[in-house]
């Protein structure tokens, strides 16, 4: 599957300063059954979103007008728990295109990088500071530069850089996908497999 | 040569390709495939016109979505059962051997790997489930990938994976009575949190750790992902050797005696290094219990809830927003507090050793009036040998009754859902918020710890029925 091209992105950011967000919350289990792709950012926080009753919780922040972006936010610790990838779909396919944390889960990192949604590590400090900036100014903006792998905030100009192995950059910026590139190993893949 | 561990001999001996700064290609011996995070894959192959590279080194079984009473009869839920007749239609049409629903061996995916002798020493394995880390047990290097990955390995018995750190979780002496594989899991991740592991791949040793059964083991491996590990694994000996021989799938002949040569050597050079190490005493280690909503929020099961003062202030509205969810105050007890519902089962505590140790509990006993209990064996072949064992009678006689395999209320993909605000005692893996239906609230804990609040109806600690 082909992923969209990444380069650059400037935008709002919606805040979620909660720590240990696990897959569970981002796409509950009973969402999956699911045989598609496509669908799930309806579903995307959906018990922090809406009531027993579908009725949006007027206090979560996706439910806030002010807030809104394709940049997401979240405390240290993101994505922890369950493999699904249906969590990077439904971030994905809400709107989203970044995520912002100090720390990420190792397989939601993987299958959001796999997915053209950028995972975006940060120090602790810079973090607290972007939420700080959110919180006074919702219209507050980020750019993410994939190419030069920082990340500024545009109202003071801070910035950090962020890590990305080489391979994954040039997959995100071209929009290549890893089986084009391991079909293309089928010979070498079979040699190995004759060695054992 | 360089000094090597256990896991750099199994990864290294694996790398097919190496991506300049990036990833390995890493060949796959085993694929394990289930009904929810393989349709999308399937559906990808089929996009490009491809089939399945290797059908003989995969392996599929429903177990997330079905029933688990009448699984004779065609589920009711509509979505429940089209995912699973996509996996039916999927190994059909790609050659995949598929234990389908009400095949004598069918189960939950990592129950059944092990049992049939899919998982070998010295392999790799993946599955599209973070609890693939169980396979560890047996020195495989086996993570959870999601559904782009199960593509990847589907088309092309590879994946592409940036190798991990070494982590080492050595735990000495002797388990007290009472303790459990389970306690040592919760115990060691009550201590290095639910982030600890990241980026690591954990080696389990000590003589507490060689000391378990294999499914003692598995249980422990198991539960690594919930410290944010890779996958946790143990070096094969002759625990393990005796535990494939003569399993399905297990190599026999003079393939055995090749193979068992080769996983003779697989364990850590002396003075190899790792990148990270914890030490741990057995004697430390008590029947545990959570009260949070994340693995690493347990504690000594007669110890108080903590009283969040010390913590900083994100760390404080993590705290207490998990004690408010879970209806509990700092600074209480656990012990005494009423539980509604129990829950043995899911590819933690599902096996034939947990059955016999709750069975052996509750004998001649009764079960508590108002809880209502779930025991769901891991496996068709571990329901089988429940009833040759004589323990559906058992557990019968004490008033419970046995369920049919699948994961059930692990997660509550099936009708198997803890209803808003109650309180369940669980022998399965994770405690987060609406993890066993939207509102429930989970406690986990080992097999016998569930089977003390089921008699009692409250959490009790099990050494006290001993």
């Amino acid at each position: 599957m082909s992923v969209d091209k990444f380069k650059t992105l400037e935008s709002t950011a919606i805040p979620m300063p909660i720590e240990n967000v696990d897959t569970d919350q981002i796409i509950p289990a009973r969402f999956l059954k699911a045989t598609t792709r496509t669908g799930f950012g309806e579903n995307l926080f959906r018990d922090w979103r809406y009531d027993k009753q579908n009725n949006k919780i007027p206090e979560f922040v996706l439910n806030i007008h002010k807030y809104s972006g394709q940049i997401l936010v979240g405390g240290k610790n993101f994505g922890s728990g369950s493999s699904r990838e249906h969590a990077a779909w439904a971030i994905y396919d809400f709107g989203f295109k970044v995520v912002v944390s100090s720390f990420f889960a190792d397989i939601f990192k993987a299958n959001a990088l796999n997915n053209g949604l950028l995972p975006v590590q940060i120090s602790d400090t810079f973090l607290d500071e972007i939420f700080k900036s959110i919180e006074k100014d919702p219209g507050t903006k980020l750019k993410v530069d994939l190419v030069n792998q920082t990340i500024t905030l545009l109202a003071t100009g801070d910035s950090e850089t962020f890590d990305i192995n080489t391979y994954k950059k040039t997959c995100m910026l071209n929009g290549y996908d890893d089986i084009d590139y391991l079909l293309s190993l089928k010979d070498k893949i079979e040699i190995f497999e004759k060695s054992r | 040569m360089s000094k090597k561990t256990l896991f750099d001999k199994v990864w290294d001996s694996h790398v097919v390709a190496q991506v300049e700064d990036g990833p390995s290609v890493l060949y796959i011996d085993r694929h394990l495939v289930h009904e929810v995070t393989s349709p999308q894959a399937f559906a990808g192959l089929d996009k490009r016109g491809i089939k399945v590279n290797r059908p003989g080194q995969t392996f599929a079984t429903p177990d997330h979505n079905v029933p688990t009473i009448d699984q004779h009869l065609t589920i009711h839920d509509e979505l429940s059962r089209s995912q699973i007749q996509k996996l039916t239609d999927n190994c059909v049409n790609h050659g995949v051997t598929l234990f389908g629903l009400n095949h004598p061996w069918q189960g939950v995916v990592h129950v059944v790997g092990p049992e049939l002798g899919i998982t070998l020493p010295g392999s790799t394995m993946v599955c599209g489930d973070s609890h693939t880390s169980t396979h560890g047990a047996f020195g495989t290097v086996a993570f959870g990938v999601g559904t782009s990955e199960v593509e990847m390995v589907l088309a092309t018995q590879c994946i592409m994976q940036p190798k991990p750190k070494r982590m080492k979780i050595e735990v000495n002496g002797t388990l007290g009575k009472g303790v459990t594989a389970k306690d040592i899991a919760l115990y060691i991740i009550s201590k290095i949190t639910t982030a600890g592991g990241t980026g690591h791949f954990i080696e389990y040793t000590g003589t507490a750790i060689t000391n378990l059964s294999m499914e003692g083991r598995m249980t422990l491996c198991n539960l690594s992902i919930e410290s944010g590990a890779r996958g946790g694994m143990i070096a094969p000996d002759e625990v393990t050797f005796n535990y494939v021989k003569g399993r399905e799938y297990a190599p026999k002949g003079a393939d055995w005696d090749k193979a068992l040569a080769y996983w003779k050597t697989l364990k850590t050079d002396e003075d190899a290094d790792f990148d990270k190490d914890y030490v741990f005493d057995a004697a430390d280690i008590t029947p545990m219990i959570t009260y949070g909503t994340n693995p690493g929020m347990g504690i000594k099961i007669n110890d108080s809830i903590p009283t969040g003062d010390d913590l900083t202030d994100n760390n404080k509205n993590s705290f207490f927003k998990a004690l408010n969810y879970m209806g509990l105050e700092g600074g209480t007890k656990m012990i005494g507090r009423k539980v509604d519902y129990v829950f043995l089962g899911s590819c933690t505590n599902g096996r034939i050793e947990d059955f016999r140790s709750f069975a052996s509990f509750v004998k001649g006993k009764k079960k508590d009036a108002d809880t209502v209990v779930w025991l769901v064996p891991g496996s068709k072949q571990v329901e089988k040998q429940c009833k040759e064992e004589g323990i559906d009678k058992i557990l019968e006689e004490a008033g419970f009754e046995l369920r049919q395999p699948g994961c059930s209320a692990c997660l509550a993909m099936n009708d198997d859902k803890i209803p808003e605000g109650k309180y369940a005692v669980a022998t399965s893996n994770r405690n987060f918020e609406g993890r066993q239906g939207p509102g429930s609230r989970t406690f986990l804990a080992s097999p016998i710890t569930a089977a003390a609040a089921a008699l009692t109806g409250v959490i009790t600690d099990p050494r006290e029925l001993l």
